[in-house]
């Protein structure tokens, strides 16, 4: 665990101010067996050059600050090793899918503003006081949503998306898994509100199924389930608007 | 510079920042709220707590149960009236978070569940499994959409506050972005900047908790109160830091020594006994767990690994892999990930680290400063819950409890004082620009801000650790002031606008320093051990003892440009609960029976 290596780490560089076009550079980087990726790029930023640029905190996989294209594929650097590349080396560069502001910092604004859009709150469906205690949730109720609350907004699911990369405007899969938390949640009455953008074109019918999503999403929630399920929700939705006096509100 | 004009300007975005917010924006609409935040709102540190938010449930429990745990538990330099309004209003601001939607862990028929923690004699502490401060974050984040008054600046850096006809009015901040300056106005600022820990080596906190709210109000003339008491949490990951949960014990886990010997019960938590119970051994308090590690360790009787140092074993195997999926879902995937261990199969090696900043910036039970219209909440603050060591568990509870009261605080005032004068704002907010931007252009620098910070921590470890003396914490203060200079001499690789970390991380050394300056100053002065400052020395060792006749008594550290703080002292407020010996375990009991015994 102690001796000492040196990896190779190629990072795709993009200072705004002085390149036309992201470069690749490559930096030599002692390293032990216990560090990450991002510790490997705290050592280039250290060492060799202070302007390396990458947003990071906890270290320990739930801030989700941290995610990049780590030899292609989105990853939360905190979270993985430069042993398991070494002797190869890494090539590490911003997540796909997102504009690059610098170096491995993507524009993350249009990610917030979808999750905005969905209404990630309770909308009460009864209204209760403090005075009146918690709302009861049988073991049953808690497991419908519990595992779409653990979404860190990582956004390594955009990166991996086609669909996003083809339609930006697409609310993508964990907004749309958060909008799936909150409508399962049985204090919840808000799911025909949250309906018209999960249904609107920008909705879940971009989605094609390929599931990458879930595959890359490093905190299990399954967005790609919680995309298909609304599907059918959505699809139910459309048919009760034209059958339904009220337009399909329960 | 851009110009903003809010009612309620606050800075940080964490728990404590977002329900202040919440208030604010609850109590008037029509009040204009600037949250201000270095990273998005749900990256903050809140996002890393794990155990749980203590607030009394149980039929079996009661207030005062709650109130007697947290003032013994700080060695008595709590501030008792301000110890109970919370513990008071903690079930009601839980109770609020569950109708937010906060995922909290369930019992069977549907109600929320509480678990035991470190030093609470019945169990309080709503959890939400391991993860309670994300859910916490992220529930308190989500909610605050809802509030179309709540403003967010995300990713930026607040670089001074405002103060003029001696009140604050409102903050100066980098939009990370493009490096570019706004000044934002507010006839209310609240500081929800968090703790500064970093300062340490060896701690469980994230890159961002570097003390900026402290120094801020610091370097207005804002006491930073109680700095010396720094925690650490008895079960951390060696090198990294990280944490592994007090729920961990909690949930029954238990804390062996190389001979896989139970070694608390030699630190007056015992005796054993065949179920976990409350107050002893493993359910201890976080400082005297952390203080037999060092003796333990002195003893030689931990374990000794060639890369991690010394470590203990956290045994967590009799609890079962299923459960420990159900309750401690986190832990498990740490222990795999970072470890390569499997916790249903092997113990794991653990060891103390900094987690927590008692002390801050010193506000009353308002969370107001001595500065009219700044006020300051949650870690960066001192409110007076926590005294001498906090109760894991309190702080979460805290955010909730004196964000709402900062938060309609904040909004009287906002409603109740005139606007300031912007043109002479402008012009302090300018002077501020350039004094930043200066750090930012100079040339001729040599030293790299990597290096400073690295001897600033081992600096700190070194005379600041669990236990101290005289001589390491002079070293200590010596070299926070060698440092001070070599800062004066950075070198800056990047001199662009946009997204420039590197000049940000400058700026979050030199806060650093400052804090680091407080709490060594705070100790070296505080002669006596109380709480999480234990010393070694004093003459006959008369410093190894609390000493409640010359330190029963708050420290404030003061800011003196250029040289080391000023230390004073200021009463502890006692209402109902006066110092007697701190004690745990059987002893512990024995002493609980006999205070109620004389109230009867």
């Amino acid at each position: 665990m102690s001796e000492q290596k040196v990896i190779e780490i190629e990072v795709l560089r993009y200072l705004p101010e002085s390149d036309q076009a992201p470069r690749s550079e490559v930096y030599k980087v002692p390293f032990t067996d216990d560090m990450s990726v991002l510790q490997g790029a705290q050592y280039i930023k250290d060492h060799f050059d202070g302007s390396l640029t990458f947003r990071w905190s906890c270290r320990m996989a739930i801030c989700g600050s941290c995610g990049m294209m780590i030899n292609g594929i989105p990853k939360l650097s905190c979270e993985t090793f430069i042993r398991d590349y070494y002797p190869n080396r890494i090539t590490i560069e911003a997540l796909a899918n997102f504009p690059i502001e610098k170096d491995l910092v993507v524009d993350l604004s249009g990610f917030i503003e979808k999750l905005e859009a969905i209404q990630p709150y309770i909308i009460p469906k009864e209204p209760r006081t403090v005075e009146q205690g918690e709302y009861i949730q049988t073991p049953a109720q808690f497991a419908e949503y519990i595992q779409f609350t653990s979404c860190i907004n990582c956004t390594l699911c955009y990166a991996a998306c086609p669909q996003v990369g083809l339609n930006p405007e697409f609310i993508g899969p964990a907004a749309i898994a958060l909008a799936h938390r909150y409508n399962m949640d049985s204090r919840d009455g808000g799911q025909a509100q949250r309906m018209e953008l999960l249904a609107s074109e920008d909705g879940v019918y971009n989605c094609s199924a390929v599931g990458y999503c879930s595959e890359v999403c490093p905190k299990h929630v399954d967005p790609g389930n919680a995309v298909n399920i609304n599907k059918i929700n959505a699809a139910k939705d459309y048919f009760l608007r034209f059958l339904s006096p009220k337009g399909g509100a329960k | 510079m851009e110009i903003y004009k809010a009612d309620v300007v606050i800075v940080g975005g964490g728990g404590a920042g977002l329900r202040a917010a919440i208030a604010v924006a609850e109590s008037d609409p029509s009040l204009k709220i600037a949250l201000v935040s270095k990273v998005y709102p749900m990256r903050s540190h809140t996002v890393a707590a794990e155990g749980g938010a203590a607030g009394v449930k149980r039929e079996d429990d009661s207030f005062d149960y709650h109130f007697h745990d947290t003032v013994g538990g700080g060695d008595w330099l709590c501030e008792q009236d301000v110890v109970e309004y919370f513990v008071q209003q903690a079930p009601v601001e839980l109770t609020r978070l569950e109708h937010w939607g906060c995922p909290w862990s369930r019992t069977a028929d549907g109600h929320v569940n509480v678990r035991p923690f470190g030093g609470m004699k019945i169990q309080r502490t709503w959890f939400a499994a391991d993860k309670s401060g994300f859910h916490i974050l992220h529930t308190l984040f989500q909610t605050s959409i809802k509030y179309p008054s709540i403003k967010r600046f995300d990713e930026y850096f607040c670089v001074d506050l405002l103060e003029e006809d001696g009140r604050c009015q409102g903050v100066v901040a980098i939009e990370m972005g493009t490096g570019e300056f706004t000044m934002i106005e507010g006839k209310s600022v609240i500081l929800a900047t968090g703790g500064a820990g970093r300062v340490f080596r060896e701690s469980t906190l994230g890159g961002i908790v570097t003390g900026d709210g402290m120094a801020l109000a610091f370097r207005h003339g804002v006491a930073l109160r109680d700095m010396e008491f720094v925690q650490y949490h008895p079960t951390c990951m060696p090198i990294t830091g990280l944490l592994f949960t007090e729920a961990c014990r909690g949930e029954g886990g238990y804390l062996v020594n190389k001979d896989g010997y139970r070694y608390l019960q030699d630190y007056g938590l015992g005796p054993l006994s065949d179920k976990p119970k409350n107050k002893y051994m493993e359910l201890g308090p976080r400082d005297r767990l952390s203080q037999a590690f060092w003796y333990e360790q002195q003893k030689g009787r931990t374990i000794e690994h060639p890369v991690m140092g010394s470590v203990v074993h956290l045994d967590l195997r009799h609890l079962g892999e299923a459960y420990l999926h159900e309750r401690l879902p986190l832990i498990y995937e740490m222990a795999e990930t970072f470890m390569g261990i499997d916790p249903a199969k092997e113990p794991i090696p653990v060891r103390p680290g900094v987690h927590y900043t008692m002390g801050g910036v010193c506000v009353d039970g308002k969370c107001e400063t001595s500065l009219p219209g700044l006020y300051a909440i949650g870690e960066c603050a001192s409110v007076g819950i926590h005294g001498a060591n906090r109760l894991g568990s309190n702080s979460l509870t805290e955010l909730l409890v004196f964000g709402k009261v900062a938060g309609d605080e904040a909004a009287k005032r906002a409603k109740s004082v005139a606007p300031g004068n912007s043109a002479s704002l402008l012009k302090q907010a300018e002077a501020a620009e350039q004094r930043v931007m200066a750090l930012r252009t100079k040339s001729g620098g040599t030293e790299r801000i990597a290096d400073i910070r690295k001897d600033m921590v081992k600096s700190m470890e070194d005379g600041c650790g669990i236990y101290r003396v005289e001589e390491t914490m002079q070293a200590t203060c010596d070299k926070l002031g060698q440092l001070r200079e070599r800062f004066k001499n950075v070198k800056l690789d990047d001199n662009s606008s946009v997204w420039n970390t590197e000049w940000l991380n400058a700026i979050e050394l030199d806060y650093q320093l400052d804090v680091a300056q407080a709490m060594a100053h705070s100790a070296v002065n505080r002669k006596e051990s109380r709480g999480a400052h234990q010393r070694l020395d004093g003459p006959d060792g008369a410093y190894t003892k609390r000493d409640d006749v010359n330190f029963l008594k708050h420290s404030d550290a003061f800011y003196v440009p250029g040289a080391a703080p000023r230390i004073t002292y200021g009463d502890v407020k006692i209402t109902k609960s006066p110092p007697a010996a701190r004690v745990y375990g059987a002893e512990g009991e024995k002493a609980d029976q006999e205070r109620k015994a004389s109230n009867v």
